[in-house]
């Protein structure tokens, strides 16, 4: 039973869990403590002592800003106003918070802050939903479109359109990347007259694949009005993300074992079985990996398109974060900076768990 | 030396292993292999003229680097010939082909495939017209016979290299080739694992009678496996130095072999040839 269990976290890649486990079962103590001590305990000392440089580097960077703030009012009003501007930021009166690095307090405020408002726009939602049935089945009838709640996402929407995105774009670099990797990969003379192709786009930056793609998709989506944007941001973001993929299928598929080669040749397999029964299985690791870098690619790549798109999600948020300038924009941006960085460590460890999955050598 | 002998398991007459009055199964004629390098060609084999029969074990030895695996790969249709002919049954050779079986120096196997799906693989496309029930019985008892009972269903990264090698060599029994080539096969080995496989190897061997030939390094393994031995000389333009032909009765037992007072005077040939 705690065999299973060990074996289930290793796999998910919570290996790191394998000492409480054995530790529960009174296995082997002092070698179980050590390593306890190493893979957790140290780990989140290491956290503690981040939370602390911040707290300190956020403290003096507010600290510059109170000093300016009181002396320019000590220049320009004079002491009384001096002492005045003091009073007001000690008392933690939002109208004379200088704006700068919020601390992590001040992240975790704002974090929570976001939730309280994702429930509130949802019970918005709710009640626009429920008001809006009667009416919009009238209007079904009638062949008039239904009214849909166009409030303000909330930030847990945005995290969900981002990963809406990113998912498409993954989908579409995948559909476009291995089966032309596999073309690529077979043959030499294709490889080396479509190489200078994938050795100029592969450095192009997001920025002007986003722009390349909005050319095109306006001059195609002109008559209709579908949401252009999403569309815009994820051809990019797949686009963009591609390219490790494509290299790694070609590789894959131009590198397979030459006994293994030989070995179809000496069976005499036909074209299509030496594809799908010898290439493409003995690639399949090198595929993935290229798969897991396009992942990670596609989720970095991702903030920054929408935030030029125009596009719902995580990068407009902090885009818009930004712009507002609100006593707590500067936490919120933080918050979503965390987000991001979980949300693509998660969707790394997906990817090197299913990476596992297809690799030959499992031990 | 143009002594006539006779070997053991047949009645044909051989004349230093080159003039025969038997069915031929594979013929080499004037082989020849360059290699082209920018200070001109390397010719790696010249000459060599080769002659098995059916049913024959033959193997061939000599220094490392003198053209023996290009050889082998020439018959086995890997890589094209420079010049010369090989005819297998008469017809000259097109390329690889099912039926000539080649069990390579690495065990080969598709690390994604089981030990029957490796197996599987060449049965199905020799006996496409079997059922898979057939197939799988065909597969079942190559690999039963090579000693994987157990191990029908795992990857070759759960079985050691010896037992890897063992599916390689079930692999190139079950599709019944006419002959067999055998690239060093255990040379990867230790020696315990090695002497193993040759049992296993000879076992499947002298119930299938497939005509075999192998590359080896090991005098000992050369002269317990063949009837006859085929000396290459040291490259450059490497060709056949001597041929041996080794009288022992099959089926052979290892222990009887080295006991035999002829033992140790193919020993000595063998050793005497490759020191020289």
């Amino acid at each position: 039973m705690s065999d299973k269990l060990i074996k289930l976290v290793r796999f998910i890649g919570l290996g790191f869990l394998e000492p409480i486990i054995r530790l529960s079962k009174g296995e082997e103590t002092k070698k179980n403590i050590t390593l306890i001590l190493k893979k957790i305990v140290a780990p989140l000392a290491s956290i503690l002592l981040f939370l602390l440089i911040w707290q300190q580097g956020s403290d003096a960077l507010f600290n510059i800003e109170a000093n300016y703030r009181i002396e320019k009012a000590f220049k320009e009003q004079g002491q009384e106003a001096a002492d005045e501007m003091k009073l007001c930021i000690e008392s933690g009166a939002i109208k004379c918070q200088p704006n700068t690095f919020p601390t992590p307090s001040q992240v975790k405020y704002s974090f929570y802050s976001l939730l309280k408002d994702h429930k509130i726009i949802n019970a918005d939602k709710k009640a626009f939903i429920e008001k809006t049935a009667e009416l919009n089945k009238q209007r079904k009838k009638a062949g008039k479109k239904s009214l849909v709640y166009t409030g303000r996402p909330s930030f847990v929407d945005q995290i969900g359109t981002s990963l809406k995105t990113v998912f498409a774009g993954f989908l579409l670099a995948i559909f476009i990347a291995v089966p032309t990797g596999v073309v690529i990969g077979l043959s030499e003379t294709l490889r080396s007259s479509i190489n200078w192709i994938i050795q100029i786009f592969k450095p192009v930056s997001p920025v002007v694949w986003l722009l390349l793609v909005f050319m095109v998709v306006k001059t195609i989506t002109k008559d209709s009005d579908i949401d252009s944007s999403f569309i815009i941001s994820f051809i990019s973001v797949g686009l963009c993300s591609m390219w490790a993929t494509l290299v790694n299928t070609v590789m894959g598929v131009s590198t397979v074992d030459k006994d293994i080669i030989n070995v179809a040749k000496v069976l005499k397999l036909g074209p299509v079985q030496k594809v799908f029964k010898v290439v493409l299985p003995s690639s399949l690791p090198l595929i993935f990996t290229g798969l897991r870098i396009t992942l990670s690619v596609a989720w970095m790549v991702l903030i920054a398109i929408e935030l030029l798109a125009q596009s719902p999600g995580l990068g407009s948020f902090v885009w818009e974060e930004f712009q507002n300038g609100a006593n707590d924009s500067n936490s919120k941006i933080i918050v979503a900076m965390f987000v991001i960085g979980i949300i693509g460590f998660l969707l790394d460890r997906v990817m090197l768990t299913i990476q596992k999955f297809v690799s030959f050598n499992k031990n | 030396m143009g002594t006539k002998v006779q070997t053991i398991n047949s009645d044909f007459d051989l004349e230093n292993g080159i003039k025969y009055t038997s069915p031929l199964i594979l013929e080499l004629q004037n082989l020849k292999k360059v290699y082209p390098t920018p200070k001109g060609d390397y010719v790696v084999l010249e000459n060599l003229n080769l002659q098995i029969k059916k049913e024959e074990f033959v193997t061939i030895i000599g220094h490392s680097g003198c053209g023996k695996t290009t050889a082998l790969s020439m018959i086995a249709g890997l890589i094209p010939t420079s010049d010369g002919k090989i005819s297998v049954s008469g017809n000259p050779i097109k390329g690889p082909g099912p039926d000539r079986g080649v069990i390579f120096q690495s065990p080969s196997l598709m690390p994604w495939l089981t030990a029957m799906e490796n197996v599987m693989l060449g049965v199905r496309q020799v006996f496409p017209h079997a059922n898979n029930k057939e197939r799988e019985a065909i597969c079942k008892y190559y690999l039963s016979k090579v000693g994987l009972e157990g191990s029908f269903h795992k990857k070759p990264a759960e079985l050691s290299q010896g037992m890897q090698q063992r599916v390689g060599i079930a692999r190139a029994f079950a599709i019944k080739p006419k002959i067999l080539l055998l690239d060093e096969p255990f040379g990867m080995l230790d020696s315990l694992t090695r002497g193993e496989l040759q049992d296993v190897l000879i076992d499947i061997w002298n119930k299938e009678k497939i005509t075999a030939v192998m590359i080896t390094h090991d005098v000992d393994e050369a002269i317990f496996l063949a009837d006859r031995v085929v000396m290459m000389t040291s490259g450059p333009s490497a060709k056949i130095g001597d041929i041996l032909n080794i009288e022992f009765n099959r089926p052979r037992n290892r222990k009887t072999i080295i006991e035999h007072s002829d033992y140790y005077k193919y020993r000595k040939h063998l050793i005497d040839f490759l020191e020289h």
